[in-house]
């Protein structure tokens, strides 16, 4: 080391020399602890994908544990004390929000209701179910003399049961994302995961507040259960109406959009702190905060806030989740333990004894109203996979001290999270492969399966509807309508559902664009980071002798890409769009009629442009809008009402037109750069459109000069109205065509206000 | 099956129906009644008009051929065009394809031939999607149809082909260039179809 001096504040007078280094620890200490923890934590993450095979086999939260322990026993042996990381406030105010609302905030809205019912019963009553087993048979155990423990009260014992029962989102998720499980099981899990917590921490406060009482009355009972309630409801009104402010701010900051990230951050974390401050369940608030304000927010602002708010979440959330089991590795080492064979070894046994008969029981009962019902091998996986983890050992840790055996308690938490999370994460992979359980097959479908579960899903859709199947999403349905009548004015700020639905599919193309970019220029660094937020695609590995494998994906591509989704499904979970369908619609639509005139050449149709599209499928050649061939007139029955779903008609061509050259992979390479340069302006477009009253997006284009050559009638359409020169004549009245078929159908196409 | 007309439901229809497609009691004439809601002829059959006149049904993808399958089939497949009429029998004949496969039913044995809901019967009825002109064989340009219609209008005429060609070239094995009902179910083993073809018919 130079010559270094500390610099005291007061420097002795007699020292006249000047320092030319000095070093001022003191100052810098917490940043830079910190920093560094972060860093280490960080370069383990780097290092154990470094050999793949690894992550393959042992859940990243078990690696990092071990890291953890190895680094505690080199502080241990120095002794040095750990950074209080996991005292209850660093832990409950800063470790743990992020990590819920990087799960809030990606959680597909869609299984998640619909597998509401089920969540909330496997949360709620599981737990008590556990909590309660757990506590009787521990008592039950303590009465036995041997083992030592006969000064453990009942009430001790539920406060201890209460604690080792909640499961955790971190560490089950990231072993069921490993093993890609079947989307309801994720779906259930992680929503348990999250809801349970409302519970345990009643519980807990419950079994708290009783165990320090001498006598417990029956009248504190029912409070208590009162206050679950209040917990837990209270928890969502607030997150609901944190998600509805952020979403009514979002919508001014359209000249401001670099503090747009900002808003939902502070939003969401204002949202977490405000439920500690009146004790309402604060996991339950942000998460619901993120839930709602995601529909809205990510219509208002522009996509590079978009991408910039999710990137971020993601990151804050995987560090600290990193560090979190870090520290559980850490501090596991470095506290002292009170061990006792009989008490310990029981706990751990009962945990896991009572949640499999838990899942048995639940799942018997709720099968019946399940539209999937859990077969076996779905059970085996929800009972395995129930992890325990640092939310468990949080809550040991913030235990009174007057609860006298506390350290065994922290002893028992730290075994059990241990136990659970190797030996359970290691081995949950192979088991889970042993039997077969219902898995998401991403990565291994071939063409065939994927146009055939299309046309079975399309299939099932359409019988569905035709049963009239509605009760099961009517308040769905009256949820929609309430948003669009009410919410949607409020929250957005351009609301027209057309512009809306504009934006989002230009943001959708957007971002596929950029995959396929990202794919095509071979820079393959970038396109897992994209890959992990967006769908993965899928890759066939067979390579036949006509077909490459290259060939292979790009049809896979074109498949997911242009395949018409099933209306209320979602293909894969992490589909973050539901593009409302009226695109879709309106082209199916449009072809049936098409196929229905030429196929019966009705006389009484003239100027049948239609009729000249011999080409057997209809489909358009390239670059040509399909104003040219289809009047939009035809489709808006309510007539002049609807003329400004004809102009966003022709705008909506537009988009279409940009992707489809970025999705092209078989055209030249021109392509790139011209995708380059549409992605480039359509980007700098959005952000001026935002402020535009109807989505001019005819006018903007001619105005960027890059695009309007790819846009042969998509700038030419404009907004003129009466623009209807190649348009087909329709028959205007029903009375003059003779079939029925040829008639104007007496429904109205969902407008788009109506939906 | 001729046009019965029967506008109302007799408990021995009921009984045959529970018998033949193994819905239950309440599920039949919960069906029956929307049955009746969508017969605005009121003559006990329902028409393809009938059938389009729901709006989610015209814009489904495949809505027509959905409509279609319900259409019993003459006697000669090949010749006879389909009816134009159905009535209760035959629309919950079609519908008990979707019936869940309860586990218990899994195990039956085949005395009683097979049960409408089965994995073979359902993949038959998506097959018969396909299959238009009843040949047994989905030839590469029914297959285009179908694609077609799946698709949006940003896949060109020649991708399409070649996704279709790639398609029968997965699917097909004794090289006729066609998709056969063995070939079928054979390529689509490993879905599970008993699910993805089930609905969940409320009581």
């Amino acid at each position: 080391m130079p010559q270094v001096e500390d610099t005291d504040p007061d420097p002795d007078p007699g020292e006249t020399t000047q320092a030319v280094f000095t070093l001022n620890y003191p100052r810098i200490q917490i940043p830079f602890e910190i920093t560094l923890w972060v860093l280490l934590a960080s370069f383990a993450k780097i290092g154990f994908h470094v050999y793949h095979k690894i992550t393959v086999w042992v859940p990243e939260s078990c690696l990092l544990i071990s890291i953890g322990l190895i680094v505690g026993g080199i502080m241990h042996s120095l002794h040095e004390k750990p950074p209080a990381v996991l005292t209850s406030n660093a832990f409950f105010l800063y470790m743990l929000p992020p990590i819920v609302l990087d799960s809030g905030y990606f959680m597909p809205t869609r299984p998640f209701f619909e597998n509401f019912g089920t969540v909330l019963w496997f949360a709620v009553v599981g737990t008590l179910w556990n909590s309660i087993g757990i506590g009787i048979s521990l008592f039950a155990i303590c009465q036995i003399e041997v083992f030592g423990v006969q000064d453990i009260t009942l009430q001790e014992n539920f406060l201890f049961a209460s604690i080792i029962s909640a499961v955790e989102p971190v560490a089950v998720l990231t072993v069921f994302e490993d093993i890609s499980v079947h989307e309801q099981l994720y779906i259930v899990v992680f929503g348990e995961c999250l809801f349970n917590d409302a519970v345990t921490v009643v519980l807990y406060n419950l079994f708290n507040h009783v165990a320090a009482l001498e006598v417990v009355e029956a009248g504190d009972v029912f409070l208590d259960i009162g206050r679950f309630f209040v917990v837990g409801l209270g928890g969502t009104i607030f997150g609901a109406l944190f998600g509805f402010v952020t979403a009514f701010t979002t919508r001014f900051t359209g000249k401001v959009r670099e503090i747009e990230p900002l808003i939902i951050f502070l939003y969401s974390y204002l949202a977490y702190l405000i439920a500690e401050l009146f004790a309402i369940s604060s996991i339950m608030a942000i998460v619901i905060c993120a839930l709602t304000m995601k529909y809205y927010v990510e219509e208002n602002v522009s996509q590079r806030s978009c991408t910039t708010i999710r990137h971020v979440i993601k990151m804050v959330g995987s560090v600290s989740e990193t560090l979190i089991f870090f520290f559980l590795g850490v501090v596991t080492i470095t506290t002292e333990h009170e061990w006792n064979w009989g008490y310990i070894l029981f706990a751990l046994l009962f945990a896991l004894l009572w949640r499999g008969l838990g899942i048995l029981v639940l799942t018997q009962i709720i099968n019946p109203f399940r539209t999937i019902p859990f077969n076996f091998k779905d059970q085996f996986g929800l009972a395995y996979g129930g992890l325990r983890g640092a939310v468990s050992f949080a809550l040991a840790f913030t235990l009174p001290d007057n609860i006298g055996r506390k350290d065994l308690f922290i002893t028992g938490t730290i075994v059990v999270i241990i136990f659970t999370v190797f030996i359970q994460g290691i081995t949950i992979r192979p088991l889970l492969k042993l039997m077969n359980v219902r898995k998401t097959n991403r990565n291994q479908e071939t063409i065939n399966d994927e146009i055939h579960k299309r046309l079975m899903e399309h299939t099932v859709a359409g019988i569905e509807d035709l049963c009239g199947q509605w009760s099961h999403y009517y308040w769905k349905d009256k949820f929609m309508k309430f948003n669009n009548r009410i919410l949607r004015k409020i929250l957005i700020r351009d609301n027209h559902p057309e512009s809306s639905i504009v934006a989002l599919y230009k943001k959708l193309e957007l971002q596929n664009a950029m995959e396929v970019l990202d794919q095509m220029s071979g820079d393959i660094s970038a396109a897992p980071s994209l890959i992990s937020l967006h769908e993965e695609r899928k890759n066939a590995s067979k390579s036949r002798k006509k077909f490459l494998s290259s060939d292979v994906t790009n049809m896979h591509e074109l498949l997911s890409k242009n395949m018409y989704k099933i209306r209320h499904r979602t293909v894969s979970y992490t589909n973050k769009h539901t593009l409302p369908d009226d695109i879709t619609a309106r082209e199916i639509l449009m072809r049936r009629h098409t196929s229905l005139r030429r196929s019966l050449r009705a006389g009484s149709f003239h100027g049948t442009n239609a009729a000249k599209m011999s080409q057997k499928y209809f489909s358009l050649p390239m670059g040509r809008s399909l104003n040219s061939r289809f009047p939009p007139r035809r489709l808006v029955h309510a007539g002049d009402g609807d003329i400004e779903s004809e102009i966003n008609y022709s705008s909506i061509r537009h988009p279409q037109r940009v992707s489809s050259k970025a999705v092209m992979p078989l055209r030249p390479l021109n392509t790139l750069k011209e995708v380059a340069s549409s992605v480039n302006t359509v980007d700098g477009q959005n952000e001026e459109q935002r402020g535009c009253r109807r989505s001019h997006l005819g006018s903007n284009v001619s105005r960027s000069g890059h695009l309007t050559s790819h846009l042969p009638h998509g700038s030419s359409r404009n907004c003129s109205d009466g623009d209807h020169d190649a348009w087909v004549e329709e028959p205007q009245n029903n009375s003059d065509v003779q079939h029925p078929l040829m008639r104007r159908p007496h429904w109205l196409p969902q407008k788009p206000h109506d939906k | 099956m001729g046009s019965r007309a029967s506008s109302l439901l007799r408990e021995e229809d009921i009984e045959e129906i529970k018998k033949e497609t193994g819905f239950s009691h309440s599920q039949i004439t919960r069906l029956y009644s929307r049955f009746h809601s969508l017969d605005k002829g009121e003559n006990g059959a329902l028409s393809r008009e009938d059938f389009q006149r729901i709006p989610e049904l015209a814009i489904n993808p495949l809505g027509d051929r959905i409509i279609n399958a319900f259409f019993p089939e003459g006697t000669n497949k090949k010749y006879t065009a389909r009816e134009d009429q159905v009535n209760f029998r035959g629309f919950m004949r079609t519908l008990a394809h979707f019936r869940p496969v309860e586990d218990n039913e899994k195990n039956k044995d085949l005395t009683s031939g097979e049960p409408l809901n089965s994995r073979t019967n359902k993949l038959h009825f998506a097959f018969q999607l396909y299959d238009l002109d009843r040949d047994d064989k989905i030839s590469r340009d029914e297959l285009l149809q179908v694609l077609r219609m799946m698709v949006g209008v940003n896949i060109s005429d020649e991708q399409l082909g070649s996704i279709a060609d790639r398609t029968i070239q997965e699917a097909d094995t004794n090289g006729d260039m066609c998709i056969s009902f063995s070939e079928f179910t054979k390529v689509l083993e490993k879905v599970d179809v008993e699910q993805k073809m089930s609905i969940r018919f409320l009581h």
